[in-house]
């Protein structure tokens, strides 16, 4: 009964990854809004872009993580 | 953290049963491969930084260094053949501009020279047609002087037989006072 | 362990379907035996080792003709070296420079072993916490030790934001604070999970190819998997490198 409502505990978790998803292309898209308004400035922020991207992703990967860790370990 | 201590005190045994059955949980979390795995980084990180900090960075730093060197020396040796060429037609245009002058100085010298002689033959013949005006002139005037005295005299002449003729005595002073009066108009 | 026999219950009631998404990361002795010890060589061992042979043979071999005009993996070297040089000296201003081989160090070790891992039955360096905690770790103490040194106790001012109204930067000091010490933790966990979600991804279709109708779909599947685990390697290495900058520009200087 427990590990059963682990899974279903790791199958929640497994949901922020989605929504994580959703903010990583919110970012992207953002970038992609302004590149085009303003190409000449685009190239210069690409690494903001990915340290955006990374910030972004790494609260979906600590949900992703928490579901590993239901399946896993608990 | 309960769960990991469990896990670390399992290891052990996690692993045995990895080996059986193909393992179920996480790798990540077996804490006894820990020290190994931190050990073999220790030492990857290290031999990598010695490599890198001593041999691979410094080798490529030079070569790219070396690459701008030369890029930049060629592109000084190109601005230098420019710098020659610009100074070699500034050294052509210097000897066209002197030849053009030379040439120029020369016509105005014929020039000068020509207008020297004309002046010279034209004021010689000015002089001598002014000589030549000035002895008409005399001429004239001998022969208009000339003519007045004839024109003195036969006036006196007439005057005296005209005077004569009407039956008086003719002064000769008179008469000659009388026709240079005359003639002043 | 309750759950390995849930487990295996669980491949059993799906009928021969077997799911082992996180074997490729157990760590195993090379020579046999059960028990590892500190410094057992492993398949740890081994990978690092060949992570080292492939720095060495691009940067030190592929430079090693010294030539003007360059080979491909000469070529290679230098745009690396182009690349972190140009990212740190964007970031952190020239007298970042001085940690060009350290960051470069981090790169090209965590590059390496994020490519390696992509080799079919290789093993992951850098999907395991112990190694990326570690790293990260190493950048966090990097970090403080150095804006300590560099500014003195000036370097709390990182975590007194100026530019607030007064009321609020007690608050703001506090959330800085906290977010200064989650710093490692996302660094590590974001490259270790994402390297980890990715193999573990890729092992779950490889158990649907069992099944002969769904396994062009799954191999399709992989084939795409392994597409974006090459993007995911590069842009990981990228981020944890660019994210050290960003750390080190902090600690050269601290004002907000």
């Amino acid at each position: 009964m427990e590990g059963e409502l682990a899974h279903i505990g790791a199958g929640l978790a497994g949901m922020g990854t989605g929504i994580a998803a959703l903010g990583v292309g919110n970012v992207a898209a953002n970038f992609l809004a302004g590149a085009l308004r303003n190409p000449s400035a685009a190239a210069s922020q690409t690494a903001t872009l990915f340290i955006g991207i990374a910030f972004a992703e790494a609260l979906g990967i600590f949900s992703f993580l928490v579901a590993l860790l239901l399946m896993f370990a608990v | 953290m309960a769960t990991e201590t469990h896990d670390a005190g399992q290891a052990a045994a996690d692993m045995a049963h990895g080996a059986a059955q193909g393992g179920v949980g996480m790798p990540q979390l077996d804490f006894s491969t820990f020290p190994n795995q931190v050990f073999w980084l220790a030492v990857t990180l290290v031999v990598i930084y010695l490599v890198l900090s001593r041999v691979a960075l410094p080798r490529i730093g030079g070569i790219l260094a070396e690459r701008t060197g030369t890029i930049t020396n060629d592109l000084a040796a190109a601005e230098d053949l420019k710098a020659k060429a610009v100074e070699a037609e500034e050294a052509y245009n210097q000897a066209l501009a002197d030849a053009r002058s030379e040439a120029q100085r020369i016509a105005a010298e014929a020039r000068a020279e020509i207008q020297a002689d004309l002046d010279d033959a034209i004021a010689k013949a000015d002089a001598e047609i002014a000589a030549k005006t000035a002895e008409s002139e005399k001429a004239i005037a001998e022969i208009r002087a000339g003519a007045l005295e004839s024109i003195q005299t036969v006036a006196k002449d007439t005057t005296a037989e005209i005077v004569g003729a009407l039956g008086f005595q003719a002064d000769d002073a008179a008469v000659a006072g009388a026709i240079a009066d005359r003639m002043k108009g | 362990m309750a759950t390995e026999a849930h487990g295996a219950e669980h491949a059993a009631e799906t009928g021969g379907l077997v799911f082992h998404p996180m074997d490729q990361f157990i760590v195993k002795p090379l020579f046999g035996g059960d028990t590892i010890s500190w410094y057992t060589p492993t398949n740890v061992t081994l990978w690092m080792a060949i992570s080292i042979l492939v720095i060495v043979g691009l940067l030190v071999m592929g430079s090693s003709r010294r030539a003007i005009v360059p080979t491909r993996m000469q070529s290679m070297a230098e745009m690396t070296y182009g690349f972190i040089h140009k990212m740190l000296e964007d970031i952190c201003g020239k007298e970042g420079l001085k940690f060009f081989p350290y960051v470069m160090t981090l790169f090209m070790f965590i590059v390496t072993a994020n490519f390696l891992g992509l080799v079919p039955m290789s093993f992951t360096l850098t999907s395991h916490f112990a190694v990326t905690v570690v790293l990260a770790l190493l950048v966090f103490l990097t970090v403080t030790i150095v804006g300590f040194v560099k500014n003195g106790a000036s370097f709390l001012g990182l975590f007194w934001v100026s530019s607030a109204p007064l009321a609020l930067r007690p608050i703001l000091a506090v959330i800085e604070l906290i977010s200064y010490f989650v710093r490692p933790v996302s660094h590590s966990i974001r490259l270790a999970g994402n390297l980890m979600a990715g193999h573990a991804v890729m092992k779950v279709f490889a158990g649907f190819a069992a099944l002969t109708i769904v396994s062009p779909v799954s191999i399709l599947a992989i084939t795409a998997m392994y597409g974006l685990e090459l993007l995911v390697a590069f842009v990981q290495a990228y981020v944890f490198t660019i994210l050290t900058c960003v750390y080190l520009k902090d600690a050269l200087h601290p004002s907000h």
